[in-house]
């Protein structure tokens, strides 16, 4: 597979702390990859290391098959987590200045800030003071300034916090589409939902090391636990001696009339030998697998590398 | 465009764009104006002159007390009493000078009463006045002396001094004026650093309370950004002092035409005076005029080497700017916001401060061992150095001094540029002078 970022074995250590500790993670090229961690795990330092804000102190890291050069700079957008704007400034020229620091000429970034000022419906802010604007428009136009210069890599740190459930929206729909047009993108984010819904590939780090890495269906296949949904009507009690040993019921839900049990089938057990228990207890409306998910998956196997 | 022009464009522009900009470029030559033109143009209103009235028992000074633009004398010939009477009647005397009889053999009897206290340049005046008569009158009794050959008695002495350079050849150096001339850009010196280093300082501490930072650096390496920021300012301080230069001499010559003939006759006057006062010069002394004190002033600015002054200035100025501007940036960034930045201040404002008291020491000695040394060593050479410039110094004191300024301030920025690229992504932590220490070590 062609891989935009490959970073192999990063040891980053600060004075008495080490913030990564042998770190490998390889980016494939046209995806979003969810670099995923509790606070303080290091997703940041690592961060910071491919935006060569820090160097770290042993490992390898290529960029699109290079090792890691200042060039690569310009093919980088970076929306760091605690982001801001210098407030006594315009928008547009601090959009210009920044536009112009990533390496583009004054007149591209113009042109090309025109066509997104447009497209957020932000044209009349052009002129404004950033101190005028809301927390969330301030975003918007740091959001611009990332993606501007068409960064073949994109690394957004929690990029929708902080916007309302519409804006949220749009920058989703504008990171599938800067995908879609091939750039790569890493997004590091809090939000499991929005990891399950628009991330393909996952690095999850704890404790300055890298737990879990894969892509995203294939980690929540390998940590089903074997366990169903079945919707039924009937005797629950009918229900619960249908299940034989290989079974084991969860809980359930009785409240409606299509009543719902969830039941782990023990091993070497299919779906099928479930149904043909229970078929002649209870009328079967539904079998769904429990796929588990990023939110239950992060929280057991960070716990479980906490304790260690 | 390169990066780091970008930098400096963006904070050159910034600060430039500002009100306190332009409030200070327009006010700080008001300000040096008013000093030049004020003190002038106050002494052409002077109308307050005092009338004293003058009792002299002994008759020895009804020629000797002239009248001056503070003051005028008469000599009236009542007694005391009814004089002190006059005073509190609402007089046309201000003051009653008494001089009682016994004032040869027992000077200090003379008194004055008054109604508005006379100036005390007046009565230093009114002093002199008695004290020469006095002497001129003991002179005469008993040694039968006249009036002229006791003013060949009084030469006038000036040494003047000489600086042998160092090829050998002497050189009447510029005493007084190259103190004053010193001292004042001394303190330009230590101001701007001061100015302009808490402005960078404040720059650092705004990018970084603004959280941009890390925008910036993921674009830009924080040295890149440092250095753009202190070139930045620096620019712009260099543009306040043209300002302040082309500004000053513009309005302290349109006030000078302004006032030109009231001032020029205050001068005169003075002049005249100034001749009065001092009637034991002979003929041969310089007879000042207006012209000839001007061709004095002249005269010893010409003994200033003005391109190297100059030069020295600008040096100097860049050259303690960028040293002191980077250790003010390197505390910026340790900082999360200015009320701490207290305790880090105090090691880099120090050494300012003890510098321009050094500076007034040196004024006094130039050439002494604590000049010397002052000199030389960074952290006061560009403010001490200023100041013994003017006095003229030996070549290699002035290279040695700036070769170690400019060693300092390229290892300063070096060693700041380490804690800056720590110190911008440190928030919430309390920092101290160790936690610093280490940050110089830290890899890239």
């Amino acid at each position: 597979m062609d891989s935009i970022l490959v970073a192999e074995n990063i040891v980053k250590q600060y004075a008495s702390h080490r913030a990564l500790d042998g770190v490998s993670i390889e980016v494939p090229k046209g995806c979003i990859y969810g670099l995923l961690g509790p606070n303080g795990a290091g997703k940041t330092s690592f961060i910071r290391i491919i935006n060569q804000i820090t160097a770290p102190d042993s490992g390898t890291i290529l960029l699109n098959g290079e090792p890691l050069a200042q060039k690569h700079i310009s093919m980088i957008g970076y929306l760091p987590e605690e982001r801001g704007l210098y407030k006594k400034m315009e928008v547009g020229e601090q959009a210009l200045y920044l536009a112009q620091l990533k390496g583009m000429s004054k007149k591209d970034a113009k042109a090309k800030l025109k066509i997104w000022f447009e497209k957020f419906e932000i044209t009349p802010w052009w002129n404004k003071k950033v101190e005028e604007l809301s927390k969330g428009m301030a975003q918007k136009v740091q959001f611009i300034i990332t993606v501007l210069h068409d960064p073949k890599l994109l690394i957004l740190d929690e990029p929708f916090s902080g916007f309302d459930p519409i804006n949220a929206k749009l920058i989703q729909s504008e990171i599938l589409r800067l995908k879609d047009e091939g750039s790569s993108i890493i997004l590091s984010t809090h939000n499991m939902g929005s990891v399950e819904e628009i991330c393909e590939h996952i690095a999850l780090i704890n404790n300055s090391k890298k737990i879990l890495s894969g892509p995203v269906k294939q980690i929540q296949q390998d940590f089903k636990e074997g366990i169903y949904e079945v919707t039924f009507k009937g005797n629950m009690i009918g229900f619960t001696n249908a299940l034989w040993t290989g079974c084991e019921l969860i809980d359930s839900n009785e409240n409606n009339e299509y009543k719902k049990a969830r039941v782990r089938l023990l091993e070497h057990k299919s779906p099928n030998d479930l149904l043909k228990a229970i078929v002649s207890e209870v009328e079967v409306f539904g079998l769904e697998e429990i796929i588990p998910s990023m939110s239950d998956i992060f929280i057991k196997q960070v716990e479980a590398t906490s304790n260690k | 465009m390169s990066k780091i022009s970008l930098i400096i464009q963006r904070e050159y522009l910034v600060r430039v764009k500002k009100k306190s900009f332009l409030i200070m470029s327009i006010v700080g030559p008001l300000l040096i104006a008013a000093l030049m033109i004020v003190p002038a143009w106050l002494a052409t209103n002077e109308e307050d002159s005092q009338l004293v009235e003058v009792i002299d028992e002994s008759g020895l000074f009804i020629n000797e007390l002239k009248n001056t633009e503070e003051v005028s004398f008469e000599h009236t010939f009542r007694s005391l009493k009814d004089a002190q009477n006059d005073l509190n009647n609402k007089g046309d005397y201000t003051a009653v000078l008494h001089i009682p009889k016994v004032i040869v053999s027992l000077p200090q009897t003379a008194q004055i009463f008054y109604k508005d206290k006379p100036k005390g340049s007046s009565i230093r005046y009114m002093e002199e006045q008695i004290a020469k008569t006095i002497e001129n009158k003991k002179l005469e009794d008993l040694y039968n002396l006249s009036v002229d050959q006791i003013s060949g008695l009084r030469p006038k002495v000036r040494i003047v001094s000489n600086k042998i350079t160092e090829d050998g050849k002497s050189e009447e150096s510029a005493d007084s004026l190259a103190t004053g001339v010193g001292l004042v850009l001394a303190m330009f010196i230590y101001f701007f650093i001061f100015l302009f280093g808490v402005q960078v300082m404040r720059g650092v501490i705004e990018e970084k309370t603004n959280r941009i930072i890390e925008v910036i650096i993921s674009s830009v390496k924080p040295f890149e950004l440092m250095m753009g920021k202190i070139i930045g300012i620096a620019l712009v301080a260099l543009t306040q002092v043209a300002l302040w230069i082309v500004l000053s001499t513009a309005f302290v010559t349109i006030a000078q035409s302004a006032f030109s003939d009231e001032i020029r006759d205050v001068k005169t006057e003075q002049v005249k005076q100034l001749e009065e006062f001092n009637p034991e010069k002979g003929d041969n002394d310089v007879v000042k005029s207006e012209k000839n004190i001007f061709a004095e002033l002249n005269y010893k600015l010409s003994l200033i080497n003005f391109p190297l002054v100059i030069g020295c200035f600008i040096f100097y100025f860049l050259g303690g700017y960028l040293f002191y501007g980077s250790l003010f940036a390197a505390i910026g960034s340790a900082v999360d916001n200015e009320t701490d930045t207290q305790q880090f201040m105090m090691p880099v404002t120090m050494p300012l401060i003890v510098s321009i008291v050094i500076a007034q020491v040196v004024m006094d000695n130039p050439d002494g061992s604590l000049a010397f040394w002052a000199s030389i060593i960074p952290f006061t050479s560009p403010i001490v150095m200023m100041v013994r410039i003017p006095f003229g110094v030996a070549g290699w004191e002035v290279a040695l001094s700036m070769v170690i300024l400019v060693a300092t301030f390229i290892s300063s920025t070096m060693m700041a540029g380490k804690i800056y690229r720590t110190g911008i992504l440190m928030y919430g932590k309390k920092i101290n002078f160790k936690e610093i220490g280490k940050w110089l070590f830290y890899k890239g």
